[in-house]
């Protein structure tokens, strides 16, 4: 049973040139438990990625722990698989050659990895593409092999930064329930970072809402809506409801995020 | 002309061709109509013609071999050290530290300036021209590749750490392809340069090569023969150029570069 602990993790950055230190993020805890599906919502630099590096282990918090299993993050490793919002593909290696990496660098037998990879080139829907190079495809193909290359690697936890902010509306739906359905035959336990709100709830069993910069935990709100998730349930009443919620509480920090504010907007 | 507007490739090589048919002509012009004294400037046709017998009657083969053996080998022990050099200091900060104040030093010494230097320590024999080789392509190798090396996108470098990559790996399998394509035009160019070298060190203490004919051939002030020799250099180092743009298109099809 996977537990990860965030345990008061906060994150300073010294400050340019002698100047003001940012406080990226403020002494933050947080309890995910296997099979848990935990979007983070929240508006631009309350310090969502930053948190999600941190457990990555790709930053170090200045306070706080981050633990695994009771086990300290102390750096990034291959049991906390991420995919990045750049898209982070290996432009020298295949789809399929991506896919592998972590298996080739586990030493795992060939015939295995060819294996492991050939099977979620299917799942992710790429079947057909294994020997393109990543510049010969769309930003959806890109993310889907992404997605696959962390998932081969069978990581304890699934970290995913905005995986889909620069898709188009369209994609982004599709991508979403694609991500969804290999959630729900694997059951991975999964750390997602999104500013929408209706990817946050559609995506979730939980939704930890974030304050603007310095970021903090504002809200936990349970999604109770059942599995498997339809598309179709993103116009349903208890949808609605939720997102109804959820707007009214990011709102209000959208607009603390506002470097000067717009006295056009009501609070 | 439209700005930016895209020509067509039969165009574009009758442009090209036509310039130096439109050189040739001027070059002609001036030469055959008598402006030029013949022992300042040779005709064209005349410089075909000594072209022709430094070949066939002097064995000229022999020099082009013997200067194209001198940059490829000079070149070749440069990069076999400054390569693996480049790629430590742009992957190890520490190591970078260490040697880029003197890299970046020694870059800016004209390896010509070295000749006399290097005929008092090695003589004038074959190692004296390596060594003016090595001295120009060297420093400028090392750099180019730790800049390239040292440039890799950071967000690949944390991809492969989160996919079970050690630091090792890092190097080995996200560094290094990184940096090929790079590296590779970087050798690319730097051969070029290593061309304009050789001819220098072969102008002084040489008893073969391109070089030497040419001080041969200013001794007898034979112009064409001179031109001739230049544009023998100008081909070879336009075919390597285009012989290594080939191989790294091949050998990198993923890169745009």
């Amino acid at each position: 049973m996977t537990t990860l602990m965030l345990d008061g993790v906060a994150r300073t950055f010294p400050g340019v040139r002698g100047g003001v230190a940012t406080i990226a993020l403020h002494p933050t805890s947080l309890r995910v438990d296997t099979n848990d599906f935990i979007t983070i919502l929240g508006p631009s630099g309350c310090g969502k990625s930053t948190l999600l590096r941190i457990v990555a282990g790709l930053d170090r918090p200045t306070s706080g722990r981050v633990l695994l299993d009771d086990v300290e993050v102390v750096g990034p490793g291959r049991d906390r698989g991420m995919v990045f919002q750049s898209y982070t593909l290996f432009p020298w290696l295949s789809v399929e050659d991506n896919i592998r990496f972590g298996l080739r660098e586990r030493g795992l037998p060939l015939a295995q990895q060819r294996d492991i990879a050939a099977h979620y080139i299917a799942r992710v829907g790429l079947s057909g593409f294994e020997r393109h190079y990543p510049r010969m495809l769309s930003g959806g193909m890109q993310q889907r092999t992404a997605i696959a290359r962390a998932l081969a690697n069978d990581p304890r936890i699934l970290l995913l930064d905005e995986p889909f902010g620069a898709l188009d509306h369209q994609t982004r739906g599709l991508m979403q329930e694609l991500l969804l359905s290999i959630w729900e035959a694997e059951r991975k336990t999964v750390l997602f970072v999104t500013h929408d709100i209706e990817e946050a709830i559609f995506m979730a069993n939980r939704v930890v809402v974030m304050t603007a910069r310095p970021g903090r935990i504002k809200d936990e709100v349970s999604v109770e809506l059942g599995h498997p998730r339809h598309y179709t349930m993103k116009t349903t009443p208890a949808f609605s409801a939720l997102k109804a919620h959820l707007t009214e509480e990011t709102r209000v920090e959208a607009l603390h995020a506002l470097p000067t504010p717009l006295p056009a907007l009501q609070p | 002309m439209t700005p930016l507007a895209p020509i067509a490739p039969r165009r574009r090589l009758a442009l090209g061709v036509a310039f130096f048919v439109v050189f040739v002509a001027l070059w002609s012009i001036a030469t055959f109509g008598g402006f030029v004294p013949r022992t300042f400037l040779a005709n064209p046709w005349a410089m075909l013609e000594e072209g022709w017998s430094l070949f066939t009657r002097y064995g000229f083969a022999r020099d082009v071999a013997i200067t194209v053996w001198r940059v490829v080998g000079g070149f070749m022990i440069a990069a076999a050290v400054a390569v693996p050099l480049g790629i430590a200091m742009g992957a190890y900060k520490p190591v970078e530290a260490f040697f880029e104040p003197f890299v970046s030093f020694a870059r800016y010494l004209p390896a010509s300036a070295f000749i006399p230097l290097l005929i008092l320590w090695a003589g004038i024999g074959e190692l004296q021209k390596l060594l003016v080789i090595f001295i120009g392509s060297f420093f400028q190798i090392v750099l180019m590749v730790a800049v390239t090396v040292g440039g890799t996108r950071r967000d690949l470098v944390e991809a492969a750490y989160t996919l079970g990559a050690d630091a090792r790996g890092v190097v080995r399998r996200v560094l290094l392809p990184s940096a090929a394509p790079a590296i590779a035009e970087t050798l690319r160019l730097v051969l070029g340069w290593a061309w304009t070298y050789v001819i220098v060190a072969e102008l002084i203490g040489a008893s073969s090569g391109i070089g030497h004919m040419i001080t041969d051939s200013q001794a007898l002030l034979n112009t064409g023969q001179i031109i001739f020799g230049i544009i023998v250099i100008g081909v070879i180092g336009l075919v390597s150029d285009f012989a290594f743009k080939r191989a790294n298109q091949r050998l990198f099809p993923w890169s745009a570069a």
